[in-house]
C-alpha cells in the first residue's frame, strides 16, 4: 500500500506530464489566456482522464489487443462530448471561451497516453490514483502558466482586478504580450528551466558536445 | 479566397496562434528531412479530411439532414467529434494502401510519419475549426491547404534552427525542450508580424 500515494504524488512534479513527459501540450497552451479557463479546462481533464481510465480499466481484459487503440479513442470521445454538453448546458460563456479545445482533449496525448501506458495494464485502485495524480500535475502547470498571463496581461486573477490598470486611473499598463500566443511558449519554456534547475536528474544530456568538453570526457 | 489561404498559413498559423500538433511539433523536428517529410504528410491528409468532414457534417450529421427520409427533427451534431475521428483514421489508412499501390517510392518516404498524423490534434482540430466557423465546401479545402501549408513551415523552420543550435553553448537546464519552446516563442512573434500580410 505503500507505494500507492507515490502514483498521485510522483506526477505531481518528478514525473510531471507537461515538463518531464511532454504529454498534451496542445491544449495546455491554448486555454491559459485566463485563470478561469485554465481551471475549466483542468477540471475537464481530470474528469475525462479520471473516468476514461476507470471504465478502461475494468474492461481490460476484455480488450483485444489489436483493436485497443480504436476503443480507448471511443470510450475517451464518448466521455469528452459528455463533459463538453454539460459545459454548455451550465457554463455557456467559458465553452463559448474553450471554442474547440474542450473537445480537443480527445487528442490529448495526455488521456490516451495513460490509458495505453497505465490503465490497460493495472486494476482499478491505481488506475485511478494515476489519473488523479497526472490530473492534478497537468493543472499545476496550467494554473502557474494561467494566473502568471492573466495576472501580467490584463492585472486581473480569476476575474477581480488585482493590479489596477492605467486605462482605469491605476498604475499598472497592461502587457498585451502576455494575452498573445508567444507568451505562452516563453512561459512554458521559463518553466522547464526553472524545475531543471532545482531537478538536476531531468536535464537532457548534451547531445553534440564541444570538442575539448568531449576530449576531457574520453580521457 | 487568397484572403482565407494567407491568413490560415501565417496570421492563424495552427501551431504558432492555435498551438495545434505541438506534441508532435516538438518530438519530430530534430532534423529538416525528417520535419520535411511529415510537413508533406500532413499537408495532403489535412486537405482532403477537411472537405471530407465537410460533407460528413453537412448530409449526415447536421439539423435537418434527414429530413429526406421523413425525419426532420434528427439532429446529429453532437456526433461530429467520433465521426470526424473516424472519418481521419479511415482516410489515413485508405491513403496509405492507394500510396502503396500507385506511389511506391513516395509511400516509402513518408509512411512512417502517416500513422502518426491519426492523433495529430491540427488534423482534428482543423475539421472541428470548419464546423465552428462554417466554411462551405471550397473554402474547407482552401483553408485545410493553407493550414496545412503553414504547419509544414513553421515545423521545417524550427528543425533548421534545432540544426543550428546543436553547437550552441545552451545552459544545462534549458537544453533540448526548453529552448525548443523558447524558440519557438520567438517564431510565434515572427508570424504576428505576418497577421498584416493582405491579399492583392
Amino acid at each position: 500500500m505503500a507505494r500507492l500515494p507515490k502514483t498521485v504524488i510522483d506526477p505531481i512534479i518528478d514525473q510531471n506530464p507537461i515538463a518531464v513527459q511532454i504529454l498534451g501540450i496542445c491544449s495546455a497552451l491554448a486555454v491559459t489566456t485566463s485563470l478561469t479557463t485554465a481551471l475549466t479546462m483542468s477540471l475537464a481533464v481530470i474528469a475525462v482522464l479520471v473516468t476514461g481510465n476507470l471504465i478502461i480499466s475494468l474492461i481490460r481484459n476484455h480488450i483485444p489487443t489489436s483493436i485497443r487503440l480504436i476503443i480507448q479513442i471511443v470510450i475517451i470521445a464518448s466521455f469528452v462530448i459528455v463533459v463538453d454538453q454539460l459545459l454548455q448546458a451550465f457554463a455557456f460563456g467559458i465553452s463559448q471561451r474553450l471554442s474547440i479545445f474542450v473537445s480537443l482533449i480527445v487528442t490529448n496525448c495526455l488521456v490516451l497516453g495513460r490509458a495505453e501506458a497505465f490503465a490497460m495494464r493495472n486494476p482499478v485502485g491505481p488506475s485511478l490514483l494515476d489519473a488523479l495524480g497526472n490530473g492534478f500535475g497537468y493543472a499545476v502547470v496550467l494554473l502557474i502558466v494561467g494566473a502568471i498571463r492573466e495576472l501580467f496581461g490584463s492585472g486581473t486573477l480569476l476575474g477581480t482586478q488585482v493590479l489596477p490598470l492605467t486605462t482605469e486611473g491605476g498604475w499598472y499598463p497592461g502587457l498585451s504580450l502576455m494575452l498573445l500566443a508567444p507568451s505562452a511558449f516563453f512561459i512554458l519554456g521559463i518553466l522547464i528551466w526553472a524545475i531543471r534547475s532545482v531537478r538536476r536528474a531531468q536535464v537532457e544530456p548534451n547531445e553534440y558536445p564541444p570538442a575539448a568538453e568531449a576530449r576531457e570526457a574520453r580521457s | 479566397m487568397t484572403e482565407l489561404f494567407l491568413r490560415a498559413v501565417f496570421a492563424d498559423n495552427l501551431i504558432l496562434s492555435f498551438f495545434l500538433g505541438v506534441c508532435t511539433f516538438l518530438a519530430i523536428s530534430k532534423r529538416v528531412e525528417t520535419a520535411a517529410g511529415l510537413a508533406i504528410a500532413l499537408t495532403v491528409v489535412q486537405s482532403i479530411s477537411i472537405p471530407l468532414n465537410y460533407l460528413v457534417l453537412e448530409y449526415l450529421l447536421s439539423a435537418g439532414s434527414w429530413a429526406w427520409l421523413g425525419l426532420p427533427d434528427v439532429d446529429l451534431g453532437f456526433l461530429k467529434l467520433i465521426a470526424f475521428i473516424g472519418v481521419i483514421a479511415a482516410m489515413v489508412q485508405i491513403l496509405e494502401m492507394v500510396l502503396e499501390r500507385y506511389v511506391p517510392a513516395l509511400f516509402r518516404s513518408m509512411g512512417i510519419y502517416l500513422p502518426l498524423i491519426t492523433v495529430n490534434c491540427a488534423i482534428l482540430g482543423g475539421s472541428l475549426f470548419m464546423a465552428e466557423r462554417q466554411y462551405d465546401l471550397a473554402e474547407s479545402f482552401v483553408f485545410g491547404l493553407g493550414s496545412g501549408i503553414g504547419w509544414g513551415l513553421a515545423i521545417v523552420a524550427l528543425a533548421a534552427i534545432r540544426e543550428r543550435l546543436r553547437y550552441a553553448d545552451i545552459p544545462a537546464g534549458l537544453r533540448g525542450l526548453g529552448i525548443a519552446f523558447i524558440v519557438t516563442g520567438l517564431m510565434s512573434m515572427g508570424f504576428t508580424a505576418f497577421g498584416v500580410v493582405q491579399a492583392p
